[in-house]
């Protein structure tokens, strides 16, 4: 098959000559699977994030919290949408990838499997768990492949409103009582590692990186943008006056970056396992909003089934 | 059940502007379609006018005639106005 | 202070604040994504109307209180919602019901208030009109679907049908407020907005196959503060947190 590989050459020239590619290009099946697999994950992610937030919106406490937060929720379900949208460009229907997702095969980001127990926990997202998401995103905007780029693009604009509405819900708590700031300081103590865990495993367990990095579905490695998300979380805890939990975390001269402690590699792979505090929950509820929905789609398509039928009669008749 | 299709959405941003492709979603029929894109991807003032077609209307050239296709043009360079040399001094034109 | 004035504003407020809520229950819910954000959207318009009036009752008030006092310091007794607003979600096909039931008033009643001698009930108003008329258009297109869609789906649009009849009667009821405020001259003459939902509500029932329930029994109380139990769950998971922090910044 020495036109595979031909293919195979020119496509990666057109990927090093920084040309998008777009869904009819030929492209190696693998970065097709791989594609899929990133995209699916991360649209699933934006979806099942709509859940640990979501336990907040009824309880915010006030009226200009509570719209904030709503559209915040949808945003993500929009995220989402956008994100399956452009999976779909590669030949692959939504409603099989909610299957992948629903019959436990396709993963989502682990982070969504902690509890959200407090109202701060919902500033502590919004700051650390979507400062995180960004630092990834901003790169995803320069991926290879069109469709993602574009949807990246969307997200990362509609996105900064996020962290800021996050960041302002913990700025306030930092200015309150006793009472709220021990509950600002509790929040990050549990969010925090979960944040740097975002960015995947660390070197060479990370399985896809290498070719990921090739192909130019990635541009940066996950330890850098950990690191990155480390040296400017730093200043940001300052201000809120919070200390975060790690007491490894220390500049350094030489590397002109943060130290950080170890990271409980154990935890994260139980998490991504399914043995997080909330994977039971976070997966039933998705399951049930698509069962108990099916009969409110088949009916919809039921009935445009039938207008099409009754137009084209009309029409014959006419 | 059958799967809602797919529609390709189209928002034109403010008059006289073109509509932009801007994505897509699923709906079982036009006007579904149009108020799910204005509930998908109008919710921050995107647009004043939306386009829905159902995705598998659209045609499109395939990427290997694109040599034939769009190469071509490349070397009329005289279609575009630097072509033409005139002097500095020169003006209104 | 205006007595009539400000209980009228916040029966108009309390409506869009507790369906505004129940709907808000859906984000990350929905049968499908579309629907998820569509929903997600009326129930933002509808805090969001909540909002200006609260703000403006507060005003009313002329008490130094603030639209969140009103909203999360209030008991049940004291909120004004029809029972409607507050009845639960159920499935889609049930909420449909209940926003198509309460959009087709709220459009005719908006219509009407833009009338109104009171220039910022007119101009809110006329903002919350654009809203509810593209509400009205969405939980009509949903009830004919869903209503003419499978024999299953029928079915269950025929059951929530019956069963929220019961709360529709109280849409029209004039209240103490209502009635001077209709006296007044910057109230809404309910009798004229039952006309428009009548004719409404037959037209979309017609096309969605569905049977206009009986006249029978109809709920009654919220305008006065006598609520179905539900308004004070509503109520609990909604003030937690000003109940229990009393009196902080947020």
């Amino acid at each position: 098959m020495a036109d595979i590989k031909s293919l195979e050459e020119k496509f990666q020239s057109i990927v090093d000559a920084e040309t998008k590619i777009e869904p009819k290009d030929w492209m190696p099946e693998a970065y097709r699977k791989t594609l899929i697999r990133q995209i699916s994950q991360h649209a699933h992610s934006e979806i099942v994030g709509m859940l640990p937030e979501g336990n907040w919106i009824n309880r915010a406490p006030t009226l200009r919290r509570k719209v904030g937060l709503l559209a915040k929720v949808q945003d993500e379900a929009g995220h989402g949408l956008y994100l399956y949208s452009a999976c779909e460009t590669l030949g692959i229907e939504r409603d099989e990838l909610f299957d992948q997702l629903h019959s436990g095969k396709a993963k989502y980001s682990s982070i969504f499997n902690y509890p959200t127990t407090s109202w701060a926990d919902i500033g502590a997202i919004g700051w650390l768990v979507d400062g995180a998401a960004i630092m990834n995103q901003v790169m995803l905007c320069r991926t290879s492949y069109g469709p993602y780029a574009r949807a990246m693009v969307r997200i990362c604009k509609e996105e900064s409103f996020h962290q800021r509405q996050g960041y302002e819900i913990l700025l306030t708590l930092s200015k309150g009582s006793e009472e709220q700031r021990a509950m600002l300081q509790d929040a990050v103590n549990r969010w925090w590692w979960p944040s740097l865990m975002m960015f995947g495993p660390t070197g060479k367990e990370s399985t896809h990186s290498a070719q990921s990095m090739k192909w130019k579905i990635k541009r940066k490695t996950n330890d850098e943008l950990r690191q990155q998300f480390v040296d400017i979380s730093i200043g940001q805890a300052e201000i809120l006056g919070v200390t975060l939990p790690d007491p490894d975390l220390k500049y350094n001269e030489e590397t002109g970056h943060y130290d950080f402690g170890e990271i409980d590699w154990e935890e994260f792979w139980n998490v991504v396992k399914g043995n997080g505090p909330c994977n039971k929950e976070r997966l039933a509820a998705r399951v049930k909003a698509s069962e108990e929905g099916q009969w409110v789609r088949d009916a919809a398509m039921a009935y445009a089934e039938k207008q099409a039928k009754r137009k084209s009669e009309a029409s014959k008749v006419a | 059940m059958k799967n809602w299709p797919l529609w390709e959405v189209f928002v034109r941003s403010k008059q006289g502007l073109h509509h932009k492709h801007v994505g897509s979603l699923h709906a079982t029929d036009e006007k579904m379609a149009i108020e799910n894109a204005r509930d998908v991807y109008t919710r921050r003032s995107e647009g004043v006018s939306l386009w829905v077609v159902e995705s598998k209307h659209i045609h499109a050239s395939s990427p290997s005639e694109s040599a034939e296709l769009y190469d071509p043009a490349n070397d009329k360079i005289y279609r575009h106005p630097t072509f033409y040399d005139l002097p500095d001094e020169l003006e209104h034109i | 202070m205006n007595n009539n004035l400000l209980n009228y504003v916040l029966q108009i407020s309390d409506n869009a604040m507790i369906l505004g809520h129940r709907l808000s229950e859906w984000c990350g819910h929905g049968p499908i994504l579309e629907q998820d954000i569509a929903l997600t959207n009326i129930a933002l318009d509808l805090i969001g109307q909540a909002r200006s009036l609260y703000q403006y009752a507060a005003t009313v008030d002329g008490q130094g209180k603030t639209e969140d006092d009103l909203a999360y310091l209030r008991i049940e007794t004291k909120y004004k919602n029809v029972l409607l607003v507050e009845q639960p979600n159920g499935h889609f096909g049930s909420t449909i019901v209940r926003q198509f039931l309460f959009d087709a008033y709220h459009y005719a009643f908006y219509k009407a208030l833009v009338n109104s001698a009171d220039e910022t009930l007119s101009a809110i108003a006329e903002k919350s009109l654009k809203e509810v008329t593209y509400h009205l258009r969405f939980s009509s297109e949903w009830m004919i679907r869903l209503g003419d869609g499978t024999e299953e789906s029928h079915q269950k649009m025929q059951d929530a049908l019956n069963s929220l009849w019961a709360f529709t009667g109280e849409l029209f009821e004039m209240s103490d407020a209502d009635t001077s405020a209709l006296e007044a001259g910057y109230g809404v003459d309910l009798s004229s907005v039952k006309s428009f939902w009548d004719e409404k509500i037959s037209e979309i029932l017609k096309m969605a196959t569905l049977e206009k329930p009986e006249e029978a029994w109809m709920q009654s109380g919220g305008k006065q503060g006598r609520h179905t139990e539900h308004l004070g769950y509503i109520l609990t998971e909604m003030q937690y947190m000003q109940r229990t922090y009393p009196g902080q910044e947020w």
